[in-house]
């Protein structure tokens, strides 16, 4: 019997899936389909780099049908909803696609109008570079940018990768000191955390480099209103941070069709998943991988591609009618720019919290310490991204599960 | 970790509480600690929507094993995020939680 394997977003998670399970089951053995609204799939981790017109939106931009192998279906048509008792996806074209095993890979999205005056802020006070328009917007915005207070505002977590806001303002430091300006602008990070980062040794880190680069941290600040007449984000306790030009990244939240689907999301419209399967809370047919989910660990390109290899041995094992892995351990491993040519590395999972030390061994790259090599391993990361990560190669020294060897547990915090 | 005691009508109970303040143990929560949790927090009195809220909080935790999100919280719970800071101004998932005597809600990542 044939079976029909349907997957939902063609980003960084559906495609690697495809492509795995295309190389593990034969065509007579699987129908392998993609959906996807649209056929730009975008290098998310450039799009740091983009308002400071490092690189580009043409150079991380490719073409999301051609990352996928031959013999994979794809389909580009927004999905309406999923019924999960009738084992069928909706879409907008009213097509009907009936599945035996359902893989949700659509990410999260982005939503501004859960904030007072973001809407009409946007792209005139307000910028954002998590999308590639957001990116080109505030590159101008940036480029024209003399002197003033910049705040860089994360308006309530979950985030896709949660170090981006702080690399932005390590690289806005930068920025505006290469152009000689750098002590006419003012430059504040505005979180809801209670520090810089989530995890307590490298939330120290972070913040003493906030430090040393002189930007300026407000904690516990969540954001309920930006007023672009005064130019002031407002927070639901009625503090108030004035800005000239404010780089908001704005509340995520889970793809608005699994909102309408019945039973398969939860009130953030994310699926709840088993954090060490993933097969979802929904039905034991659906899988969820990547930003999609919410098993509490970055929304990252690097997570997604240690869940990969869970999720396809997991789904061989459920169509085979054998017991799941436990696979997955939470491993998350993100370089974090800092400027200068220098970045700095993490590596963590569910237990074990970002650690001081060498990354994968203790030759490897030094872990929580800035350096050239990181660097270089950041740029790195978007050849691996088109021709290892997708294709659903593995990545060679770099398992699911978190190393330990190079790392320094004694160490106090 | 340290211990409290909460007194109501019907008597004293020693309460153990987590270096943050939440039960360590919300089994022994009852609805009549309310006012005195409350209180303890800056809430006096405690009126309609804060106990909307904290029943909702309370039902979300034995259902789920977590207190939902602020805004997670203000989707659900028929009060808006808005309501919601005006009635917990410290933070609504975090004192709502240590008033409905169930853990830290799950941090994010
Ligand atoms: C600025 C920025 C910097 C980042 N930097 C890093 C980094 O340095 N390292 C790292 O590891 N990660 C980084 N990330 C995160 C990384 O890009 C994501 O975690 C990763 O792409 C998640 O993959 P995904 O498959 O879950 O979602 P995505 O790749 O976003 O794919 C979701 C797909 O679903 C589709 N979709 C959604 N709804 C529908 C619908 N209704 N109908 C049809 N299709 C739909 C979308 O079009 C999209 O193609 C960064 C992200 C951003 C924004």
């Amino acid at each position: 019997m044939t079976h029909r394997i349907v997957i939902l977003g063609g980003g960084t998670g559906g495609t690697l899936t495809a492509n795995r399970l295309r190389k593990v089951y034969d065509r007579a053995d699987a129908e392998i389909t993609v959906v996807d609204q649209d056929d730009r799939h975008v290098y998310q981790p450039g799009l740091l780099f983009v308002p400071f017109g490092l690189t580009h939106n043409e150079d991380i931009i490719r073409s999301r049908s051609r990352q996928l192998h031959d013999g994979i279906t794809s389909r580009q048509c927004p999905i309406d909803h999923v019924d999960l008792a009738a084992n069928e996806v909706h879409l907008t074209d009213t097509s009907v696609l009936p599945y035996d095993v359902l893989v949700v890979a659509t990410g999260t999205r982005l939503a501004p109008e859960e904030t007072d005056g973001l809407l009409e802020a946007w792209n005139h006070t307000a910028f954002t570079f998590y999308t590639p328009e957001g990116a080109a917007a505030l590159e101008q915005a940036i480029t024209a940018f003399d002197g003033g207070r910049i705040v860089i505002n994360v308006v309530d977590m979950p985030i896709k990768c949660p170090v981006a806001p702080l690399e932005f303002c390590f690289m806005a430091d930068w920025h505006f000191q290469e152009r000689g300006i750098r002590d006419r602008v003012q430059l504040t990070f505005v979180t809801p955390l209670d520090g810089a980062f989530t995890k307590p040794v490298a939330a120290a880190q972070l913040g003493g480099m906030l430090e040393e680069k002189g930007v300026e941290l407000v904690t516990e600040f969540n954001t309920g209103e930006i007023d672009t007449e005064r130019k002031v984000l407002v927070s639901f306790d009625g503090r108030e941070e004035p800005y000239d030009l404010a780089v908001v990244i704005p509340v995520h939240m889970g793809a608005e069709y699994v909102g309408r689907s019945e039973g398969l999301g939860d009130a953030m419209d994310f699926v709840p998943t088993d954090r060490r399967t993933l097969q979802s809370k929904a039905a034991p047919n659906v899988f969820a991988i990547g930003d999609a989910t919410d098993v509490p660990t970055s929304k990252a390109g690097s997570v997604t591609h240690f869940e990969g290899e869970v999720l396809v041995e997991n789904i061989e094992h459920f169509l085979a009618g054998e017991p799941l892995v436990e696979g997955y351990d939470g491993h998350a491993n993100c370089f974090i720019e800092t400027g200068f040519h220098k970045a700095l590395l993490i590596d963590f999972n569910y237990e074990t919290e970002p650690l001081p030390g060498h990354f994968p061994a203790k030759a490897g790259l030094p872990l929580l310490k800035d350096s050239r090599l990181n660097h270089l391993g950041k740029l790195m990361f978007q050849w691996f991204y088109w021709h290892a990560l997708l294709p659903g190669r593995d990545i060679p020294g770099i398992g699911v599960t978190m190393p330990t060897s190079g790392k320094e547990f004694s160490r106090p915090a | 970790m340290a211990t409290t005691t909460v007194t109501t009508p019907a008597g004293a109970t020693s309460v153990e509480l987590t270096d943050d303040g939440f039960f360590v143990d919300p089994s022994i929560w009852t609805e009549e600690m309310v006012p005195e949790l409350a209180a303890r927090e800056g809430i006096d009195p405690v009126t309609d929507g804060h106990w909307q809220v904290i029943r909702f909080m309370r039902k979300e935790y034995l259902e789920k094993g977590t207190g939902p999100s602020v805004r997670a919280l203000g989707k659900t719970s028929g009060v808006n995020v808005k309501e919601l800071y005006q009635l917990f101004p410290k933070g609504p998932a975090k004192i709502a939680a240590r008033i409905a005597g169930i853990p830290k809600p799950k941090g994010c990542v």
